[in-house]
């Protein structure tokens, strides 16, 4: 197929629908909007559904509804939207809903800014909302990945019944790129029995819930999902690795971010410095295997990201001390550059 | 030489960052002459919405608090109640109160809570870039009602003063409107009467204020004006929709 | 349909100056000028004639309530290698429609690197002497052919003419990629706008 010149945000809008979503429930906030204005758009002229909802509030337990009644579902928001979404997610969570959030990050707290960010972290993959749960979080770095993550999480959120973040931010969704997308004409969507879809009094009723007053039933559920979880850390973990083998020094960074790293990366190499990437595209689960491997053969790692410190905890636990965990962040929407990822790269070789 | 036109008080030095004819200058004016014709300045907080006036923090001479969007008639009350002495407004958009803020506003009114509400109509979500608003009107074109807004998809704009005025808490509710000069006069008028009010603990005030927004409806300031006189205000007719003085003598 | 194909970026470092980069055909573009320009669909039409030329392009906004009324630019890469950050720290080129752009970019520029400059609005020239300067009345050209609003295709059309990131033929492949289908009319209109800053003189 020809390749065309889409946004991030539009590239997400367009693959959702061609991976069979149909019913899109949103809410404006900068720098997100235009996957809405994209489903407003077309969802009219395919039969889809799009809706603007009072409030990411709303339209997240649209999207329990629409999931629960079996349809391919999804909502979008940046992270002041997404905190509202969590209260949702964590019920979609305890109701065992398939569905696709995505968060195209500004940098925060609270009202924060709008440029990009990657300060959701601890948010996405430690809970956001309350109780026992994980959500899978896929974290693209260019826009043809963000194409291919959108097929991804509607697959994985069906296989698995659960909820799936597509999480980039101002960055992704802003710029453009060269996209291609792949075939889907004929591919089924997976049958969903244990949706209330209507008796047709040829079936028990089927029952949407997160509530159980008994915790020992309670408990079983939830190590039952566990052992779900388990299945998914052991079979969906994606990564990028490059330049491993003979790394002294080894950088971690996801998203954007390790665009960038990749540029410092690629000086660090051309001035005699032996420098590798893993770059997490799971961020739960989290490629905690390949960064404890890793670990056992650098001199360090360094992880870069937008904002204080977060994914490098899940580093620094990855590598149990193997070799010192440093870190190189910029926050509050400023978006490091090449250069200075490279002078820190030098301070530790 | 004789001054003409000089500043309030009230409003700060900063220069306003609206876009050019956007009718949210004006309101912010009427707001900062009424507290400076009130002598308030010294025990007034205002809450700034999340919208186009995010910054009116900054434009306010007077303490200033700035909450999550659609949650400053909440903040308000926290404000309130801590300090029930001071003189508490929050200034909102029509996404802001209407839509993610509706519980709050129509909680805050059926407490009759003392604080004052400066709510700006536009028909639109400006600081966003333009989405469909609760108040947006059957068949407007925005970004997210492309082909106008379609009442079987999306349903009918909101009446906000109606609707409020049917609870018992408010003590004042009026819509006006920025179009012309005496509208204009009467919108400060209802501005000081829910100030007043206020300083009288007769409890919840609204003023809804028709505003344009020419950046997002794609038109002129001057067509915007026209745009609102000839669809706004049929829709949303001006007028007082609660006012218990006037209850209370009839 | 589950795709684990996810594509894999190799980045080279960009080398220091503009001469070195373009052996390296990479190209970097900041245009820049106010809101309301079309500094964004210039950039866009770059990007698609980078695509058309079979390069790897990016093309990154700024974005956000600021670019009411106020400033507008636009990072476009184009380079025969993948590109790594979107973001143009050193411009090879700079574009400047208008002259708080033209002040705060003009440093940002690469030894060796172009600065087209609207003079119809941008009345001073650069504090440097390393770097080629091609001012063009783009504003002033675009009222004259009664094209009021293509003053950014015109001072494109100069841009593509002294950095040569693609021919002609492939600029106009971009136009049409870049119009919405439902304006193919404004092709020709665009086209000759940037025919007109291509063949400009000054
Ligand atoms: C929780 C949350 N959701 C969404 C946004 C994005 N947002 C910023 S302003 C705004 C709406 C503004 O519209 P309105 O209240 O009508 O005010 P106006 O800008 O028109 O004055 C939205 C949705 C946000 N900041 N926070
Ligand atoms: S976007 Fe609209 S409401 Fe906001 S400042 Fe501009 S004209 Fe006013």
């Amino acid at each position: 197929m020809d390749k065309v010149l889409m946004k991030g945000n539009e590239a997400i809008a367009e693959a959702a629908i061609r991976a069979g979503c149909r019913h899109f429930f949103g809410y404006p906030i900068t720098p997100q909007t235009e996957i809405s204005a994209y489903m407003a758009r077309r969802m009219p002229k395919i039969g889809g559904t799009f809706l603007q909802a009072e409030s990411e509030v709303a339209a997240i337990n649209m999207v329990y509804g629409a999931a629960g009644a079996g349809v391919r579902a999804m909502t979008s928001s940046s992270s002041p939207g997404i905190s509202l979404k969590s209260e949702g997610i964590s019920y979609i969570a305890g109701a065992d809903l398939p569905c696709v959030i995505v968060n195209i990050v500004r940098a925060g707290p609270g009202l924060g800014g709008i440029q990009p960010a990657q300060s959701d972290y601890f948010q996405a993959v430690k809970g956001g909302g309350h109780g026992d749960y994980r959500m899978i979080v896929v974290a693209p770095s260019s826009i043809q990945e963000i194409v291919d993550s959108t097929f991804l999480a509607f697959d994985l959120a069906d296989k698995y019944r659960m909820p799936v973040m597509l999480m980039g931010d101002g960055m992704l969704g802003q710029m453009m790129e060269p996209v291609a997308f792949p075939d889907t004409t004929g591919v089924k969507l997976p049958e969903k029995e244990w949706a209330t879809t209507g008796t047709k009094k040829m079936r028990k009723p089927n029952i949407i819930n997160s509530l159980y007053i008994q915790p020992d039933e309670l408990e079983a559920l939830i190590k039952n999902r566990w052992k779900k979880y388990i299945e998914i850390e052991q079979n969906e973990v994606r990564f990028e690795a490059e330049g491993t083998e003979d790394a002294e020094i080894i950088l971690v960074a996801y998203g954007a971010t390790a665009r960038i790293v990749k540029a410092a990366i690629k000086k660090a190499r051309e001035n005699g410095i032996k420098a590798g990437l893993i770059r997490p595209i799971t961020l739960w689960p989290f490629p905690s295997d390949v960064i404890s491997a890793a670990a056992k053969k650098v001199k360090a790692i360094l992880c870069v990201e937008m904002s204080m410190g977060q994914m490098v905890e899940d580093v620094r636990l990855s590598a149990a001390g193997a070799c010192p965990v440093h870190f190189y962040g910029r926050t509050g929407g400023v978006v490091p550059i090449p250069a200075d990822v490279y002078d820190e790269i030098r301070r530790y070789v | 030489m004789a001054i003409v036109f000089q500043k309030p008080k009230a409003l700060s030095d900063v220069p306003l960052h609206y876009c050019p004819g956007c009718t949210h200058g004006i309101v912010h004016r009427l707001v900062a002459e009424v507290i400076d014709e009130l002598g308030i300045e010294g025990s007034t907080i205002g809450v700034a919405p999340v919208g186009c006036a995010v910054f009116a923090y900054n434009y306010f001479n007077c303490d200033m608090q700035e909450a999550a969007h659609g949650r400053a008639p909440a903040v308000a009350t926290g404000i309130k109640r801590a300090n029930p002495e001071n003189i508490v407004f929050t200034y909102q958009g029509d996404g802001d109160l209407a839509a993610i803020g509706t519980a709050e506003t129509v909680h805050a009114a059926a407490r009759g809570e003392n604080i004052t509400i400066i709510f700006i109509n536009n028909a639109i979500y400006g600081m966003t870039g333009g989405q469909m608003a609760p108040t947006t009107l059957v068949g407007q074109v925005t970004q997210t009602s492309p082909y106008g807004r379609k009442v079987e998809a999306q349903g009918y704009p909101i009446r906000m003063s109606e609707m409020l005025s049917t609870l018992e808490g408010p003590s004042y509710i009026k819509r006006c409107s920025v179009d012309s000069i005496k509208n204009i006069n009467d919108t400060k008028r209802a501005i000081k009467k829910a100030f007043q009010n206020q300083i009288d603990k007769k409890g919840f005030s609204l003023v809804e204020v028709l505003s344009t927004c020419p950046t997002n409806w794609g038109l002129s300031p001057v067509e915007a004006l026209d745009w609102l006189r000839e669809n706004m205000i049929p829709h949303y007719p001006l007028g007082t929709y609660k006012d218990i003085d006037a209850e209370q003598k009839a | 349909m589950p795709s684990k194909r996810l594509n894999y970026i190799a980045i080279r470092f960009m080398p220091h100056t503009a001469a070195e980069r373009r052996i390296a055909m990479t190209y970097e573009i900041l245009f820049a000028g106010f809101g309301g320009q079309g500094i964004l669909f210039s950039g866009k039409v770059a990007a698609y004639a980078g695509l058309m030329g079979d390069m790897e392009v990016s093309w990154l906004p700024s974005y956000g309530p600021e670019m009411r009324g106020g400033t507008a630019n636009c990072h476009v890469i184009i380079s025969d290698s993948p590109v790594g950050s979107p973001i143009v720290n050193n411009p090879t080129d700079l574009v400047a429609m208008n002259l708080p752009s033209f002040t705060k970019f003009e440093k940002t520029v690469l030894t060796g690197g172009n600065i087209i400059a609207d003079s119809s609005l941008i009345s001073i020239k650069p504090d440097r002497d390393d770097i080629n300067f091609y001012p063009i009345p783009a504003t002033q050209m675009a009222s004259d052919m009664e094209i009021p609003k293509l003053a950014n295709m015109i001072i494109f059309g100069k841009l593509i003419a002294v950095s040569k990131f693609a021919t002609m033929e492939t600029v106009r492949k971009a136009v049409e990629k870049s119009v919405p289908p439902s304006k193919k009319e404004l092709i020709e209109v665009n086209m000759k706008a940037i025919e007109a800053g291509y063949n400009y003189i000054g």
